[in-house]
């Protein structure tokens, strides 16, 4: 097990940089996930990070180690790919026990060590068997028994959920979250997929066009996103943004679209009239009799909570409700967010402008 | 489902039983039949037809202009007792094995290559096929010239350089002569093999690679661990096809030795025309075209065996 330091990292491909200057540190153990929509060099970074890509300014090092430009396989980390890369010529075993032999260990020592792996899996009952002849969450962990044989310094994860289907894929996500807490490994995580992120990471870093938008804990990035990216990024469904005016004359208050009154505990200073975003959660809509008035469009019930989707000065929002209202479409309610909870960011340059 | 329960019924057309030809139209396995007969008409009348003439031929005592009579195994007992016949057996294998593993090793060198990111990588594998692209009689014409025994470019280079006094008779030396044969048939079968095998290469996927060199592995370990494995059973495919077309090859070398000299070169296909259409002896060629098919066979079973599906391709797919 080792901190992982990534420092200013760029990368280059011929003359379009995608990676502007990313520094991430990476602490001993923790279960890092980095999270961003496609194209936002995350994968990229993962690859520098094992080896597979150059690195072309910025340093990168494993424990006290520079690995710039050390081989990958002298890297000491462990890779689960997206597609597994399952050695389709090789039994289940033997791909378990593929580094091992090239490391030229004994055959007692690769047995011990694969049968080990297996355990950890479940696994052991599929040791002859042919990736072909599995199914996907089974190739998944056979993907992920190849990384824990070789008790590396880190595992690295490039999507490795996104095959799956929908149930798999979450019961997987806990296996494996479960796996980092017995192993305790270093883990970085690739996924564009902020659910994974939220439920397994220690930290997670947003990142969108190359650079880091935030880094931080699961709630604290969703407590307070730095910028509007983070906020519509994290949480599902995503927050509600609605532009207008802040009002800070007497008491504080945000005038959005169509003059509709919005509340806000407490305005930024010298920010009246200011142009700005209110940021809104679904689930932090209430219903209120000095509500917004809103008309309800579309009513999606998921039997644990309602999803509402209703016009709000003219622009669409959606509320999740736990209680069991009986809405049904063209039907007005008094929409009104949690002030304490609102989050307001800056119109052009999308910074958070509320504490 | 409303508009449907308010369009307008239409009349029911009267059901009238279905006759004998009705249930023919419709029988799945009677209309596949007459799909098949076009296929099953080219193989009966080009493979079948002539292949079943050949062997009958073998059996008789035809000649070009005079109908044969059956002589039972006659003709293959006067081959079983012919020096010359027994040498384009050995030369026919001496030809097949050497052409073929050379072929496979330079074409398997070649795939490897153009599988790699290089310059002008486009161009190279257009390139590699030129060989391939030229008709075989053409191609032998110019190796002709270039074994030359007065005119040849390199006795000409090589006596220039001062490393030989005198032309190298290449066609004309009965080991010269074999050497020429096979070189020019390498140059003419490695194309096949070098892109048969990097299209192979291409279906083995980059991650495998990457894995591998993450699990430790050198290069040479990535080809003898994933790679080649990985491109057997393409390899049983092509080297199948590149045995059977080398063994059975002949215009290269009716164009450039005629099976000379000292019948250094005749391969069984080039002794069989010679016998059957130069000496017009038709049961005679007709019976060492025949003394091929076990041959054949044997690479075919051989061939078949490689080809069966290996164990790790078994199983049903979960993409």
């Amino acid at each position: 097990m080792s901190s992982v330091q990534i420092r200013d990292v760029r990368k280059s491909f011929g003359n379009f940089e995608v990676l502007h200057g990313v520094s991430i540190p990476i602490e001993d153990g923790e279960f890092v996930v980095l999270v961003g929509p496609s194209g936002c060099g995350k994968s990229t970074l993962l690859r520098m990070l094992a080896g597979l890509e150059n690195i072309t300014s910025g340093t990168i090092s494993i424990g006290d180690r520079v690995v710039n430009n050390v081989q990958p396989k002298e890297r000491d980390i462990a890779m689960v790919f997206q597609n597994y890369a399952l050695y389709p010529h090789m039994t289940v075993a033997d791909n378990m026990g593929f580094s091992l032999k090239l490391r030229g260990a004994k055959p007692e020592e690769i047995s011990t060590g694969v049968k080990r792996a297996a355990e950890i899996l479940a696994l052991t009952p599929l040791l002859d068997r042919y990736p072909r002849q599995l199914s996907g969450g089974q190739r998944q962990r056979v993907a992920m028994g190849r990384a824990i044989v070789r008790d590396p310094q880190v595992f690295l994860f490039d999507e490795p959920l996104s095959n799956l289907d929908a149930k798999l894929r979450v019961a997987m996500r806990t296996e494996i979250k479960e796996l980092h807490q017995r192993l305790k490994t270093t883990t970085v995580y690739v996924t564009h997929d902020q659910i994974e992120a939220m439920t397994m990471a220690d930290k997670i870093v947003v990142m969108h066009d190359g650079i880091v938008e935030q880094m931080g804990t699961p709630l604290e990035l969703y407590d307070s996103p730095a910028n509007q990216f983070v906020a519509g990024f994290i949480g599902s469904p995503a927050m509600n943004f609605l532009k207008g005016k802040v009002k800070s004359n007497g008491s504080a208050g945000f005038e959005g679209p169509n003059g509709v009154k919005l509340p806000l505990a407490t305005a930024p200073a010298n920010s009246d009239g200011q142009p700005a975003v209110y940021g809104v959660r679904p689930e932090h809509f209430t219903i209120a009799d000095d509500g917004a008035e809103a008309e309800i469009v579309v009513v999606e019930p998921t039997g644990s909570e309602t999803q509402v989707f209703a016009k709000l000065g003219g622009e669409q929002v959606v509320a999740v409700f736990r209680e069991r209202h009986q809405f049904s479409p063209g039907d007005k309610v008094r929409l009104k967010p949690d002030p304490s909870l609102v989050h307001l960011f800056d119109e052009t340059t999308g910074k958070r402008l509320n504490g | 489902m409303a508009d449907i329960a308010i369009a307008p019924r239409r009349a029911k057309t009267e059901i009238r039983e279905a006759s004998a030809w009705d249930q023919l139209k419709h029988n799945r396995n009677w209309l596949g039949f007459w799909f098949m007969v076009p296929a099953l008409a080219f193989l009966i009348f080009f493979l079948a037809y002539p292949l079943g003439l050949g062997i009958w031929l073998s059996f008789t005592d035809t000649r070009i202009g005079r109908v044969g009579h059956y002589i039972g195994t006659e003709n293959y007992e006067w081959l079983w007792d012919d020096a010359i016949f027994w040498l384009s057996v050995f030369n026919t294998l001496l030809y097949t094995f050497v052409a073929s593993a050379i072929k496979f090793g330079i074409g398997l060198y070649l795939a490897l290559l153009l599988n790699e990111n290089m310059p002008f990588k486009a161009m190279l594998r257009a390139l590699v096929l030129i060989p391939f692209i030229v008709p075989t009689v053409l191609s032998a014409l110019a190796f002709w010239w270039i074994f030359d025994s007065q005119f040849s470019i390199i006795s000409w280079s090589l006596k220039h350089l001062g490393i030989i006094s005198q032309n190298i008779n290449f066609l004309g030396d009965t080991t010269w002569a074999r050497i020429c044969v096979i070189f020019a048939n390498i140059w003419r079968g490695v194309p096949f093999v070098a892109i048969t095998l990097l299209a192979g290469l291409q279906t083995v996927s980059p991650s495998l690679y990457e894995a591998a060199t993450l699990d430790g592995a050198t290069r040479w370990q990535v080809f003898r661990h994933i790679t080649y494995p990985l491109l057997t059973p393409i390899i049983a495919v092509v080297m199948t096809f590149s045995v059977l077309f080398t063994f059975t090859d002949f215009q290269l070398i009716w164009a450039m030795t005629r099976g000379g000299p000292v019948n250094a070169t005749h391969l069984m296909a080039t002794l069989s025309y010679q016998r059957a259409i130069i000496a017009g002896q038709l049961g005679e060629g007709a019976a060492i075209s025949s003394a091929m098919i076990p041959f054949l066979l044997a690479a075919i079973m051989i061939s078949w065996f490689g080809l069966q599906r290996r164990k790790w391709q078994q199983g049903e797919n979960n993409d």
